[in-house]
């Protein structure tokens, strides 16, 4: 009896005093390819130098979708795992439901709020409180271009939505096809993005589609916007439907196509086939958006848990998340810049210097603009009503862009 | 063998008998609780619940918070709710109209007596032991037109030769019922020739004694006798197609926009990826409708058949 007393007692002490010993931190994400993976075993290993232990738990499926039905059930059985992936306004809403813990005391230690941009600031926080951690930025404005193609065809890469149409009809009479597209929802919605902030401008569509002002969204130049979105329809080729963007990016690659309207995850695809940024290929802003900035951040948001030294693994996280370190190098693997204003990004590629050097004047100037196309602008209840509507226009050949812009209010008002 | 315990006389021996006889009559109410009640919580409870939540504001996860007829009135003021049914009735109508007629007429051709009608049988049979998944993969290369069918034509000279139903969007949904035909007519052929098989061949002599010719036999006294596999045919095949989710996902996965959207595709999207949890409940709630206007015609006859037979 006394030895097994002894024993308890010592097993009890060596756990107090094993130093290496703390929480372990359950990370659900959908990082599952090639560069995403490696990014995250970044992550990994700096948490285990911390002497904490990871536990992985990836969901694969690019949008995320079965995550979030995993992360639905965990959260609801009392279960949830550390810090979860989740965008936009659904990290409100879930912070909402009393699910995610505050970081208030590292966000002050680590001053996140002088590193951050307020935007950025804003869509981690819920009434005031850190509830999650940025964790990169991706411009999603972004033309990419095939300069061999645009040097046969014997025109420049266009900076405005008039050159892009002018340039559109040379690049297809050389027979290639001007712009790859994939048909599906969401690639309909980044290229509509691109056009609507080219002819609305910042103001007018953040007041359309984050703050869903119905004359704006009904009003006249928004007709303009689908107009010339619709007539996008006769530079892509017609057998889009489906194609997954990778697919369209490698297009632009090969060759077949001159230009993508994509965000900077593209940059992988252009990496992988051995391509250098400025030479072989091109980033430029989408045509009449140059100055503007629309953004999609990843972000982790952080559960409430019950054990105190998960906790503290999982405010370790956080910090670690956001430190300079982290940053350069899971960003580097990822494509994207890092959401600190404040860091040296020399080692990064041109596009990605580029685009921080856009992100930090438009973040001072207020041209720093929400994606509505991936989920930072408004809730995933209107994205989805404006997203229905987006694609059933582009995809329907005679669909008159009067009626639309007015389907884009009442869906809108739905959706609310 | 409750009488021969009570003979016998003895305790431990009547006692087994008894409990024998116990278990004889506990044992398949026993064996059939765990399917009951499975069957009671998760097929009727659940639809208790669907329907519950559709009269609330669930947006992502599930809440109380009740709306009464709101999402009912937002689901009906959806245009691609109205796509989604206008496609149902368009696909749910071609495919088991098509399913019918290919199916009864393989059947009716099968029904000959020729020769390796066995393996003709199997070769038909077959797409059915496909999942829909994979049939609606097939088809979309075949019916794509960079890779398949229009490509083909392409490369062996007829350029002019066109077949892009898959990325109109005004004949999408036509192209899905094309696979959804090819999966399950097999299988209606089946049942018709079992059907088939069961008629007296008497009958049939004694019409050809009277004079009447082949096709004559067969629309007159053949297939109305088929009725009762008419009436489960068209029950498993309505079915099919209003649960029918994975060859479209496969397929065009709702696309191009929303052209080829069903019910089904409509409730999983808004419930799980939109988190309009209420809207989606609605929506399977009007989904199970659908299926009851169908099923209570049929049970009704069915049952009201029985009693007078």
């Amino acid at each position: 009896m006394k030895s097994i007393r002894n024993f308890l007692a010592a097993a009890g002490l060596s756990v107090v005093l094993t130093p290496a010993y703390a929480g372990q931190v359950e990370v659900l994400h959908w990082w599952t390819s090639g560069g995403e993976a490696k990014a995250m075993g970044v992550l990994k290993e700096m948490m285990e130098e911390q002497g904490h232990t990871w536990k992985d738990f990836a969901v694969a499926g690019g949008g995320g979708e079965a995550a979030m039905t995993v992360l639905k059930t965990r959260a609801v059985s009392g279960n949830p795992p550390a810090a979860a992936q989740i965008k936009g306004l659904d990290i409100q809403e879930w912070a909402k439901l009393g699910f995610l813990t505050s970081l208030d005391d590292v966000a002050e230690d680590a001053k996140w709020d002088e590193a951050l941009p307020p935007v950025v600031a804003k869509t981690s926080k819920y009434e005031g409180d850190y509830v999650s951690v940025p964790i990169n930025v991706h411009r999603v404005n972004w033309l990419w271009a095939n300069p061999d193609v645009f040097e046969k065809a014997g025109v420049d890469v266009p900076q405005t939505l008039d050159e892009f149409f002018t340039a559109a009809d040379k690049l297809k009479k050389a027979d290639v096809i001007p712009l790859a597209h994939g048909g599906q929802a969401w690639q309909d919605a980044t290229v509509f993005e691109a056009i609507a902030l080219a002819v609305l401008g910042p103001k007018d569509f953040s007041a359309a589609f984050v703050d869903h002002d119905m004359d704006v969204l009904s009003g006249s130049k928004m007709v303009e916007a689908l107009t010339k979105f619709h007539r996008i329809r006769d530079y892509i080729d017609p057998n889009s439907v489906g194609r997954d963007w990778n697919v369209a990016t490698k297009m632009v690659i090969n060759g077949d196509a001159a230009m993508q309207i994509m965000g900077d995850w593209a940059k992988g695809e252009f990496t992988a086939a051995g391509m250098v940024a400025g030479e072989d290929y091109l980033c430029v802003p989408a045509p009449g958006t140059e100055g503007s900035f629309t953004f999609n951040i990843d972000s982790l948001a952080m559960f409430k848990l019950n054990d105190e030294e998960d906790e503290k693994a999982q405010k370790d996280l956080a910090r670690t998340i956001l430190e300079p370190e982290f940053q350069t190098v899971f960003n580097k693997a990822k494509g994207s810049i890092p959401v600190r204003t404040d860091m040296d990004i020399s080692g990064f590629d041109s596009c990605a210097q580029a685009a921080m050097e856009s992100f930090k004047t438009t973040s001072d100037n207020g041209q720093l603009i929400p994606s509505l196309a991936h989920g930072m602008a408004t809730t995933s209840a209107v994205q989805g009503q404006v997203f229905d509507v987006i694609t059933n226009f582009f995809n329907t050949p005679d669909a008159d862009p009067k009626t639309t812009a007015e389907r884009f209010a009442s869906a809108v008002q739905s959706a609310l | 063998m409750a009488q021969l315990g009570a003979v016998s006389q003895s305790t431990p021996r009547h006692s087994r008998v008894r409990l024998t006889q116990r278990l004889q009559h506990w044992l398949p109410k026993l064996a059939l609780a765990p399917t009951g009640v499975m069957a009671l919580v998760g097929i009727y409870g659940f639809m208790i619940w669907t329907g519950i939540l559709s009269f609330t504001g669930s947006t992502f996860l599930p809440s109380y918070e009740f709306v009464g007829f709101d999402q009912y009135a937002r689901l009906l003021g959806n245009d691609r709710w109205l796509t989604a049914c206008t496609n149902l009735a368009i696909f749910g109508g071609l495919f088991i109209t098509l399913c019918l007629v290919i199916g009864c007429f393989l059947a009716v051709l099968l029904d000959q007596r020729i020769r390796n009608e066995g393996v003709i049988r199997t070769i038909y049979l077959y797409p059915l032991a496909l999942s829909m998944i994979v049939t609606g993969a097939v088809w979309q290369w075949i019916l794509n037109p960079s890779l398949g069918l229009e490509k083909l034509m392409h490369d062996w000279g007829w350029t002019s030769f066109q077949f892009d139903w898959l990325t109109d969007p005004e004949m999408v949904i036509y192209t899905i019922v094309i696979a959804a035909v090819w999966q399950a007519s097999g299988f209606v052929m089946a049942l018709f020739l079992a059907g088939l098989r069961g008629i007296d061949p008497a009958i049939i002599n004694a019409a050809r004694v009277d004079g009447a010719g082949m096709p004559r036999i067969y629309l007159r006294i053949v297939l109305p006798a088929m009725r009762p596999v008419f009436f489960s045919s068209v029950m498993v095949l309505a079915h099919i197609a209003i649960k029918s989710f994975d060859l479209v996902t496969a397929m065009t996965a709702g696309g191009p926009g929303y052209a080829s959207d069903l019910p089904a595709l409509f409730m999983y999207s808004f419930t799980f990826t939109r988190g309009q949890m209420g809207l989606g409940a609605a929506s399977s709630i009007l989904m199970l409708g659908m299926l009851l206007a169908i099923l209570v015609p049929y049970l009704y006859s069915e049952l009201r058949g029985q009693r007078n037979g």
